[in-house]
């Protein structure tokens, strides 16, 4: 069990104040989704957003963009069973 | 067989004896030695198993005839939840890998603790916490729940019994089991003997390496829910309020993403022990190793795919419907691989009718009912007729007790001079265990004929019809607690004034039994080296010892 040293990187504030600015436009487009009547994409929308938003904050802010390989493909792994448990829960609602 | 070279040069302290910052009641309760954890666990799922048994006997003395006979209905209902949430959630859920996994887990793989100890201790921790809450919950506003262990929306937003501090206490509980999860998966990954490799892991090791993945993945779920219910209760939120563009079967469906899988975290590991427990007594190396490890894999992914079948009369749709039933029909395949090859691993054997093995063998029966009952149930239109009736309550209480439970007590006695380096009164487990055996199917039985009559689960009163049943019924809790308890006594006296036990009294073959009785604090003097895998009987597992 070799530890490696570990590496700090400092990000600069640009990077992190856009990152914000980022999540609070997708912030306001869900909201602004959520009063229109998308029928069958109405929840498929948010979800995707907020996917988009916690691949944004996991990759800058908690520096899984500085990480070696095998983080960032194990992080798939949560994310397709995620997936499927929600794929399988709403699907249900096309065919009732 | 014993390593001699090991086993008698050892002449240290067993970890009952070491000294720590700490003495007394603190000694156990601030260790990070995984094996006073263990015990920690067994100590306090023991407490809660002999409240959830008595709870279970008061429920059957209710139901004895019909009327009332000890108690009003709410009283009743509130029991029925009780004895439901401490089983399910302080019992059966951390089950055999809290106690067993914590003590033999880091043993099994020849290291000295799991890879993170003091998160261990927090684990049991929070799963004491929870259970005080809990206890606290019956005693303060609003009173007992009255909701079932499963807490459904609607009903457990809008009644007034204490549901919000109920499933905090259960919240936490969650916590300590995703923390325990995940410290298996990495002592597993990281901390391996050299030499162990995947495949030369015994295989309760790669049930808990199965549990572990499920625990991780699906309990965070659980946790979300349980959270949205106290939102809802105290601001109105309408996730499950159809008025406010909620769905009541969205609860359904994120409770048993969670729940259908914790079925597979009680019993998976309850296979592992089985799978240790047979080539023991059966002298022989298993039956289709690869097979038995795989299958507990291929149990936790598949098994988390069922949930829906929980809601066939819910209002879920027809497609849903028949795609859950499919998969359910298809996470019997992996479980009967792990039936046949048990069956496989005893035939040709040279069979010693030990205790633990007839634990054993009677997990195999009780499960295979359990199991094979769930198929049953997974066809859908016969589930229509089933739907919450008492053949459920069978179903449920095969799996769970007659396998869950079986496999607990037979790891109870397959280790326990392990643990406690004295041996029990054989004679008397012999008979514990007829007892127990005779009592369990005399009460769960009639359950099965009693449902397909069609007697609803949950009902405060019955029909004159479901008499006979249910006072078979009652009388077979008594005859199986009467086995309970003396098992109980029998390794009650055991632990005080049982015989000492050998280092390994019944020659088996991993690293436990190649250790002393009761185990060093640190397990091993030096990290063994593994050379073959772990059911090879008539040989020597140290083949070399590393520093």
């Amino acid at each position: 069990m070799d530890q490696k040293e570990t590496q700090y990187h400092i990000v600069n504030y640009g990077t992190y104040m856009l990152v914000w600015i980022g999540l609070v436009i997708l912030t306001g487009i869900t909201i602004t989704a959520g009063s229109m009547n998308l029928g069958g994409l109405s929840i498929l929308t948010p979800l995707l957003i907020a996917l988009l938003k916690a691949g944004l904050v996991l990759y800058f802010f908690m520096h899984l963009k500085y990480e070696e390989d095998i983080f960032q493909i194990i992080l798939l792994f949560p994310v397709i069973i995620l997936t499927i448990f929600i794929g399988l829960t709403f699907f249900d609602i096309s065919f009732r | 067989m014993a390593d001699e070279a090991v086993v008698s040069n050892y002449a240290g302290i067993s970890f009952y004896e070491e000294k720590g910052r700490y003495s007394g009641l603190l000694s156990w309760v601030f260790s990070t030695n995984h094996k006073r954890i263990g015990l920690l666990y067994l100590i306090s799922m023991l407490t809660f198993f002999a409240t959830g048994v008595f709870l279970g006997l008061l429920l059957r003395l209710e139901l004895i005839a019909p009327g009332k006979t000890i108690m009003e209905p709410q009283t009743y209902n509130a029991i029925f939840t009780l004895h439901g949430v401490i089983m399910i959630f302080l019992f059966i859920i951390p089950g055999l890998a809290a106690p067993f996994g914590n003590f033999f887990l880091p043993i099994l793989i020849g290291a000295k603790d799991v890879f993170f100890p003091r998160l261990n201790l927090l684990s049991w921790w929070l799963f004491i916490s929870g259970a005080i809450l809990a206890i606290i919950s019956l005693f303060t506003r609003g009173g007992p729940i009255d909701t079932g262990w499963t807490f459904y929306a609607p009903y457990s937003i809008k009644t007034g019994t204490n549901v919000s501090l109920a499933v905090f206490a259960v919240f936490l509980i969650g916590f300590s089991s995703i923390l325990t999860g995940l410290n298996f998966l990495t002592t597993i990954h990281r901390l391996r003997a050299p030499g162990m490799k995947w495949l030369r892991l015994p295989l309760f090791v790669w049930s808990l390496y199965a549990t572990g993945w499920i625990q991780i993945l699906a309990t965070p779920i659980i946790g979300i829910t349980l959270l949205l219910v106290i939102l809802e209760r105290f601001f109105g939120v309408g996730f499950f309020d159809p008025a406010k563009g909620g769905d009541p079967i969205l609860y359904q469906h994120l409770f048993w993403i969670y729940s259908h899988p914790a079925v597979y975290i009680m019993i998976i590991p309850a296979m592992g022990v089985i799978s240790e427990i047979i080539p023991v007594f059966a002298r022989k190396t298993i039956f289709g190793y690869k097979a038995i490890a795989f299958s507990s894999l291929a149990i936790a992914l598949v098994g988390s795919l069922v949930w829906g079948h929980h809601m066939f009369v819910s209002g879920q749709s027809y497609t849903a419907d028949w795609i859950f039933s499919l998969l359910t029909f298809l996470v019997a395949i992996p479980s009967g691989i792990k039936v046949f090859n048990w069956v496989a691993t005893l035939y040709k054997g040279s069979i010693e009718l030990a205790t633990p093995l007839l634990y054993a063998l009677s997990f195999i029966f009780l499960f295979s009912i359990g199991g094979l009952s769930g198929v049953i149930q997974s066809a859908l239109a016969v589930n229509v007729h089933l739907h919450d009736t008492y053949w459920i309550v069978a179903h449920f209480h095969y799996v769970m007790f007659g396998g869950a439970g079986f496999a607990f007590f037979a790891a109870l006695h397959h280790w326990f001079p392990k643990m406690f380096g004295r041996m029990y009164n054989r004679r008397r487990a012999k008979w514990a265990w007829f007892i127990l055996f005779i009592g369990f199917n005399t009460l769960y039985l009639p359950m099965f004929i009693l449902g397909w009559q069609g007697m609803p689960r949950r009902y405060y009163d019955y029909l004159p019809q479901f008499h006979t049943g249910h006072l078979i019924s009652t009388i077979g809790s008594w005859i199986l607690v009467s086995g309970l308890i003396l098992m109980f006594a029998n390794l009650i006296h055991a632990f005080f004034k049982g015989v000492k036990a050998d280092n390994n009294p019944w020659g088996g073959s991993t690293l436990e039994w190649q250790i002393a009785s009761p185990p060093p604090p640190d397990n091993f003097d030096q990290i063994p080296l593994i050379e073959h895998g772990p059911y090879i009987f008539g040989t020597q597992i140290f083949a070399d010892s590393r520093g």
